[in-house]
């Protein structure tokens, strides 16, 4: 009885250092990424008091997260309200594909950016998209936090 | 570009394999690279001396670039030169086989040089040690300046008479240099011979250029420039430096590529998120909409006789490789494999098309028959693309990329080539970093 008490306490402490450790990974990747697509603020600029200038993608994707959304309507509010002002989207991809589909695939990302702005009342007109693929990373590292910081459609003022 | 005059006083024995002669078998590995021994040239004493070459080294410098290239074939084994055991010039007359069998020599390459009247005279002989045959004799005549193709012209003949299939020497190597930082590369085109000597930048590296392609003639390249900031195909003349934009598109336009025949440039054309095949002629300067779809559609690259088009898109929901007929009808998928495919390139054989594939965090290079079946893979590492053929379809020239720290530290781009048997791994000598390669065709036909 009392060794299967021991164990059993053993078995308690093992557990929770588990769920420690669980939690901590957990609350880290909460930070940096989700569904493989960043979600911090470290790269992030600001065209504007509380207007990032950036958007970020999951691998090979070119789909809009909520998050995305969310930045890409403060834009388009901010854009609204600055009429004068033309942007340029760039659009890139991080360093694990190849240059060729890399390149296509930043004029997909660059233009989902646009067509979202479109669609929250900002004319194409002042809209200009440029895909630059892998050629320039804003984290030069290779690893997924970079990779995933390197994703990205940035909206920047033309004029 | 083709001054060499080749006068051919070319004594081909043509009757070859009845009587046994030496041949190299290329289709397997180098399991047992044939020992042949390249004795220097014998310069002619007569010879006049030319400023900024050393004449009476000549001979010499010759004989270790026709050894380097065999060498970097891995199907032959050059012998080192102490243990030769003629002169050059008394050799080239007649050599005594027995003694050359004595170093284990199969084969010996034989020459001499004389430069008169400003022009550089070079014959050469290749003799079959064993049967105590001479199998090529050939001379030809050319400036003094061109005394390293000379060297590559006769690397390719003797390639070719040992191994059946045209040589791969007297080419040059397109390419984009690479220095500076990851985040701010500074990238020029650049052209070199393929041993990696007489480097000429082609741009200044004011803006960003990707992806050189040599048209058939290898007069022209075109590539990808983002001058005034608009990514757009250019066209380049090597000899007069011309540039010029391909098509008037109001778009990026990227992955350019020639056709077979020289006429037409076929590349992608990217407008509101979608990239579609686009040819257009150059002469009459029509465009052709070739794939209509609203996935990407890039990397497109003809088979050699511009029948079919093999190319990259992302239709099926992940990027894979497509065959069609060139005029965009009969879409057929061809990779099915577990992985994603790009940068598929038919062969100048028309028989393989070679491809990047990437699975589980690694890259390949590959090769496949045009129906995507006998997928071969040929190499792995952390990141390889852009395989370029040489004219033979034999060797596989591409890009490699090394991890870098979380600062970019570490970070490289070499250029490496491998053997469609997937033996002879090697890296390409390069002045800078380098990528995206483009093998020209034979300088000399």
């Amino acid at each position: 009885m009392k060794f299967n008490k021991a164990i059993k306490n053993i078995f308690i402490v093992l557990f929770s250092t588990l769920l420690i450790s669980a939690c901590s990974t957990a609350k880290k990747a909460a930070v940096d990424t989700t569904d493989d697509v960043y979600t911090g603020t470290e790269t992030v600029k600001y065209l504007a008091k509380g207007v990032p200038d950036r958007v970020f993608f999951a691998t090979n994707k070119s789909k809009l997260t909520t998050a995305s959304r969310d930045t890409l309507r403060k834009q388009a509010t901010w854009l609204r309200k600055n009429k004068d002002i033309t942007i340029t989207i760039e659009g890139h991809a991080d360093e694990r594909g190849t240059r060729e589909y890399n390149l296509a695939l930043g004029e997909r990302r660059a233009n989902s950016a646009k067509d979202y702005l479109m669609t929250y009342g900002v004319s194409g007109k002042r809209i200009a998209v440029i895909s630059y693929g892998k050629e320039r990373p804003i984290n030069p590292a290779s690893s997924p936090l970079a990779w995933s910081q390197n994703r990205r459609s940035v909206t920047v003022k033309a004029n | 570009m083709r001054k060499i005059l080749l006068t051919l006083s070319l004594l081909l024995f043509f009757y070859n394999n009845a009587y046994g002669l030496i041949t190299v078998d290329i289709t397997r590995g180098n399991l047992d690279p044939l020992p042949i021994a390249v004795s220097p040239l014998h310069v002619d004493p007569k010879s006049e001396k030319i400023s900024q070459l050393e004449t009476e080294k000549l001979g010499e410098e010759i004989s270790k670039i026709v050894e380097r290239n065999f060498k970097s074939t891995g199907l032959f084994n050059p012998l080192k030169k102490d243990a030769f055991v003629q002169k050059p010039d008394i050799a080239h007359l007649k050599p005594r086989f027995e003694d050359w069998r004595l170093i284990k020599a199969q084969a010996l390459v034989t020459g001499k040089l004389l430069i008169k009247d400003k022009k550089l005279k070079v014959e050469f002989r290749l003799w079959d040690l064993t049967a105590a045959k001479e199998m090529v004799a050939l001379s030809f005549t050319t400036t003094p300046n061109n005394w390293r193709r000379v060297a590559h012209i006769i690397s390719d003949k003797i390639y070719e008479r040992l191994t059946g299939e045209s040589g791969y020497f007297d080419t040059r190597i397109a390419y984009v240099s690479e220095t500076g930082p990851k985040n701010q590369r500074i990238k020029k085109l650049a052209i070199m011979d393929q041993d990696g000597f007489n480097t000429k930048y082609l741009t200044l590296g004011n803006e960003l250029v990707l992806t050189p392609r040599f048209n058939t003639t290898n007069q022209l390249v075109t590539y990808l420039s983002y001058f005034k900031n608009m990514p757009r195909v250019y066209l380049l003349d090597i000899e007069t430096g011309i540039q010029e934009v391909v098509g008037n598109f109001p778009g990026m336009t990227f992955a350019p590529r020639f056709s077979p025949d020289g006429k037409k440039i076929i590349m992608s054309f990217a407008k509101d998120g979608n990239s579609d095949i686009y040819s257009m002629d150059l002469e009459t300067r029509l465009v052709e909409q070739i794939t209509k779809h609203p996935s990407i559609d890039t990397s497109p690259s003809y088979s050699p006789d511009g029948k079919y088009i093999t190319f990259n898109s992302d239709r099926s929901g992940l990027q894979q490789i497509y065959v069609m007929r060139s005029d965009g009808t009969q879409v057929k998928r061809i990779t099915h494999g577990a992985g994603l495919y790009g940068t598929p390139v038919w062969s100048p054989r028309g028989d393989l098309i070679a491809f990047t594939k990437v699975r589980k965090g690694r890259f390949y290079i590959g090769v496949m028959r045009s129906d995507g079946s006998g997928e071969r893979l040929l190499t792995e590492n952390f990141y390889q693309e852009a395989p370029s053929w040489s004219p033979n379809g034999r060797v596989l020239i591409f890009y490699r990329e090394t991890k870098s720290d979380s600062k970019g530290k570490g970070f490289s781009a070499k250029l490496w080539s491998i053997d469609i048997t997937g033996y002879n791994e090697r890296r390409l000598k390069t002045e800078t970093d380098a990528s995206d390669p483009s093998w020209s065709s034979l300088l000399s036909k």
